[in-house]
């Protein structure tokens, strides 16, 4: 079984290896993201969104679904370990030490 | 962990620098428009400052002040303001989240309801960032028990 999973990484990496190859340069003035998104945001940022920073108009603006995307996997975070950590109704009926309210442990 | 620490010291310069740290999240939060920040970045800040609080004055006192039923309720609150945003724009005819049609209902050109969507979707997320960084170190902290039942229970042992 662990064997069969190892075999399943190392395809799985080879294939990511494979696409990345066809993937634009670092920074390739003529990949896609740079020929028509990248300038469209730059030129029509003031424009459209009075917001000089253009790092904030994408993020809350252009691309508004995925910041809320974000958001609700930090709130997920915060839900998580409020069901994992939190025991309010079981500790009820322990004893606890008078003297030493905090250690609880 | 939780427990007041017996330094006068260090209570009170965290007493002096919290209103600071906060005066800064709120800067942070709000000139995203025009620097570096935006609602992640303040909202941790601010969540530092009440972490401060718990640390150097306990649970007790951070308790009055930043309760764990107001770090969930705040943190529900955020991600509330985030869709209603949303939501509000849907309703106003546009597409979700799509801030240029607030323009008729804030009476402003449709660039600048823009920008004021974007500030009322980085308050949302600053408060949400806020209270669930306070409601992890919280339940990390006191690792889930809250002192409320300890009470509870130190006068029903007596």
């Amino acid at each position: 079984m662990r064997f069969l999973a190892l075999i399943a990484v190392i395809i799985t990496g080879i294939i990511l290896i494979y696409g990345s190859v066809d993937m634009p340069d670092w920074g390739d003035p003529h990949s896609p993201a740079s020929l028509h998104v990248s300038p469209r945001y730059i030129e029509k940022t003031m424009e459209e969104t009075a917001t000089p920073n253009m790092v904030t108009s994408v993020l809350a603006d252009y691309r508004g679904y995925d910041t809320l995307g974000e958001t609700t996997v930090i709130f997920t975070a915060g839900i998580s370990c409020i069901l994992i950590l939190r025991e309010r109704k079981r500790r009820k009926k322990r004893k606890i030490n008078p003297k030493n309210p905090t250690n609880h442990v | 962990m939780t427990r007041v620490t017996d330094d006068i010291i260090i209570r009170a310069v965290a007493r002096v620098i919290m209103p600071f740290i906060q005066i800064y999240a709120l800067y942070v939060i709000m000139h995203g428009h025009h620097s570096p920040g935006g609602g992640f970045q303040g909202g941790v800040i601010l969540g530092a400052s009440f972490i401060l609080y718990l640390i150097t004055h306990g649970l007790e006192d951070a308790k009055k002040r930043m309760s764990e039923l107001k770090a969930g309720l705040f943190s529900s609150f955020g991600l509330l303001i985030y869709s209603g945003i949303g939501l509000l724009c849907l309703i106003m005819g546009s597409n979700y989240l799509d801030y240029g049609r607030l323009s008729t209902l804030l009476k402003v050109i449709p660039a600048q309801a823009r920008s004021l969507g974007i500030l009322g979707v980085e308050i949302g997320v600053g408060i949400a960032v806020m209270a669930v960084m306070f409601s992890i170190f919280f339940d990390i902290s006191t690792g889930g028990v809250v002192p409320e039942d300890e009470q509870e229970l130190e006068t029903g042992d007596e």
